[in-house]
């Protein structure tokens, strides 16, 4: 048997076959996983871990944000006099963000019968920690303020009572539109402090797009709740106009393979679809006056583009080469 | 007699919890024989339950990876390269190379820990021998530390697992430590390709042995001990033979809270941002 023999030749041939290919197109034969490793890394194997969040975080983040800048609203509405919307404004903020988001982080506990460890500790280098003491700051403010307000506005208590009532109200709201920035933005540094290629890669672009995400879903439910006033189309529009800008820089900041999840797989349409609804969408549609459809465009942009971001950090963290092109 | 050399510490008791001496793993995948005896010990004295039987395909590893019920893992690297000076087979000079590689895979127990920085309920502590515990009655199992260790190793123990829902590594077997006994892979080693011991100590055998093994024409050994990053060093470092990629390494690893400082930045700007729009807003079109 020669070196040139017709079986040799097929030997070689089955060789490049599955060298090129990683498989043969035999009866069955898979040489993947053979004798010398292909797949990048340890047989493909993730380097790192993919997160454990399941649909509770990214809907957490989308009812977080909301509450949080709805109080920040609230503060301007109470402000400059429109009572109503800051009473609607308000219950928006303690129920999406003192009792919506609560239920939701709790849920997604491994443990959630130890949610109150959340606050055995302050430490200000852990996004998760801080995170905690901003919700329960925010709901300590959000709630009082709702119901100082509604006693105010409902006239329940008489004279120099009421007038305490109203500066009560104007406090615990401010404190809430406080806290309420932070809640709507602290996420985008949850996500964004992590080891996850495409998630730090973006940590300066996530809290403005959740923050802005936050305000512009604020400012749509309170138009779709029937308070119509410019004010609103104001913000409205400025959350759309950042929304924009952010869609441009997603597809300029390219990081190659380390950041691929976001610009090659179906997540990554996910967070395009997202922005694409809470951006130029709303944008047109609040240029020619459609109110009602540019905030119904927003709302659901803000919640595709949370689900979008969680998607594309769990293919990334599968991802070996991701991993190793971030540290190159 | 395992254990009775003159740099075997393997074997002994010892008093370094008390004493708060910082002590170390250091794995040499050249003298492993890919027994699996410390994935077996490990898993034996810790208690920790099986996670499925699953047949990989790739080489002698149906382990797969580090996680929450797996917190040591050997890894069998085949690769088309020398080892050493060996020679590859009998037959000619034109012998394709070929080797085969095992190595132990533990937690780090980094010197700057990016799950310790992360768990927002104190359940991740560094201990009196420097290593990194978690303390699974505190554990409430929010994930965060699983998206913040750079080498993948922490997890959440899925259902239905016995003490699911929490997050599990390697704990150094500070139960054992404390009572003056060597973790258990160490203990069960038989070639002692796992060596325990204080941390000085083994960063100066580990750097000798990498020399020794250079002579030997091992050119490709180096020790993976990412002192140069913001992990700044690990405890549990290894000698390995060509690239940290191909042992799913991350060549630069760096913890998470060095990005802390340019996100909160940004979440600053976008929330002061947000409440001057508001304001404007309201000022102009009331």
């Amino acid at each position: 048997m020669t070196a040139n023999s017709p079986s040799e030749k097929r030997l070689e041939e089955l060789r490049e076959q599955a060298w090129k290919e990683g498989v043969v197109a035999g009866k069955g034969v898979d040489v993947a996983g053979g004798p010398i490793p292909r797949k990048p890394g340890y047989y493909g194997q993730p380097v790192v871990k993919q997160p454990v969040w399941t649909w509770e975080v990214p809907l957490y983040f989308f009812f977080g944000g909301m509450a949080g800048m709805s109080a920040v609203i609230a503060s301007g509405a109470v402000i400059f006099h429109h009572l109503n919307l800051a009473r609607t404004a308000m219950w928006v903020a303690s129920i999406a963000g003192a009792i919506l988001s609560p239920i939701l982080l709790i849920m997604d506990l491994g443990r959630p019968h130890l949610f109150l460890n959340m606050l055995r500790v302050f430490k200000h280098r852990s996004a998760m920690s801080m995170g905690a003491w901003i919700l329960s700051a925010f709901g300590a403010c959000a709630v009082p303020g709702l119901i100082a307000l509604e006693l105010h506005a409902n006239q329940i208590f008489p004279g120099t009572l009421d007038q305490l009532l109203r500066v009560a109200a104007g406090i615990f709201i401010c404190g809430a539109a406080i806290f309420g920035t932070l809640l709507a933005t602290y996420t985008g540094v949850l996500i964004g402090a992590t080891a996850i290629p495409a998630w730090f890669l973006h940590r300066t672009l996530l809290p403005i797009h959740f923050g802005t995400a936050g305000l512009g879903s604020a400012g749509a439910l309170l138009e779709l709740f029937g308070h119509r006033i410019t004010a609103l189309n104001f913000l409205g529009f400025y959350a759309a106009a950042v929304e924009t800008v952010l869609l441009i820089w997603l597809s300029i900041d390219k990081h190659g393979d380390a950041d691929r999840a976001i610009h090659e797989h179906g997540s990554g349409w996910l967070i395009r679809i997202g922005e694409v609804l809470t951006g130029p969408i709303p944008l047109v549609l609040r240029f020619f006056g459609a109110i009602p459809l540019a905030a119904i465009s927003f709302l659901l942009g803000a919640l595709v583009s949370r689900f979008g971001w969680i998607a594309v950090g769990k293919i990334s963290a599968r991802d070996p080469e991701s991993v190793f092109a971030s540290q190159k | 007699m395992i254990g009775e050399g003159t740099h075997s510490t393997n074997q002994r008791r010892h008093t370094y919890v008390p004493d708060h001496v910082e002590v170390g793993f250091f794995t040499d995948p050249t003298v492993c024989i890919g027994c699996k005896a410390c994935e077996v010990a490990c898993k034996e004295w810790n208690q920790v339950p099986d996670d499925g039987f699953i047949w990989s395909g790739n080489s002698y590893d149906n382990t797969g990876h580090l996680g929450a019920s797996t917190w040591r893992h050997v890894m069998f690297l085949e690769q088309d390269r020398a080892k050493g000076n060996q020679i590859a087979g009998p037959m000619s000079q034109d012998e394709d190379p070929f080797r085969w590689v095992f190595l132990s895979d533990v937690c780090k127990h980094c010197e700057e820990a990016g799950c310790l920085e992360a768990c927002p309920t104190g359940s991740i502590v560094r201990t009196e021998v420097g290593s990194v515990l978690v303390q699974n009655d505190v554990c409430n199992g929010c994930g965060y530390c699983v998206v913040s260790c750079p080498f993948g190793v922490i997890d959440r123990r899925p259902q239905p697992l016995p003490d699911a829902g929490g997050a599990f590594k390697c704990t150094f077997c500070y139960d054992r430590q404390k009572s003056g006994l060597v973790p258990a892979c160490a203990k069960v080693c038989p070639t002692e390709s796992i060596v325990f011991g204080r941390l000085d100590d083994l960063r100066a055998r580990a750097t000798e042995r990498v020399q020794q093994l250079q002579q030997s024409g091992y050119n490709d050994a180096q020790l993976y001990d990412p002192t140069e990053t913001s992990v700044r060093g690990i405890h549990a470092f290894f000698l390995i033979l060509g690239e940290p990629e191909a042992y799913g390494l991350p060549p630069k690893p760096q913890i998470p809270t060095i990005y802390l400082k340019s996100a909160w930045t940004s979440a600053f700007a976008t929330a002061i941002a947000s409440i001057i729009a508001t304001l404007l807003a309201f000022a102009f079109f009331s």
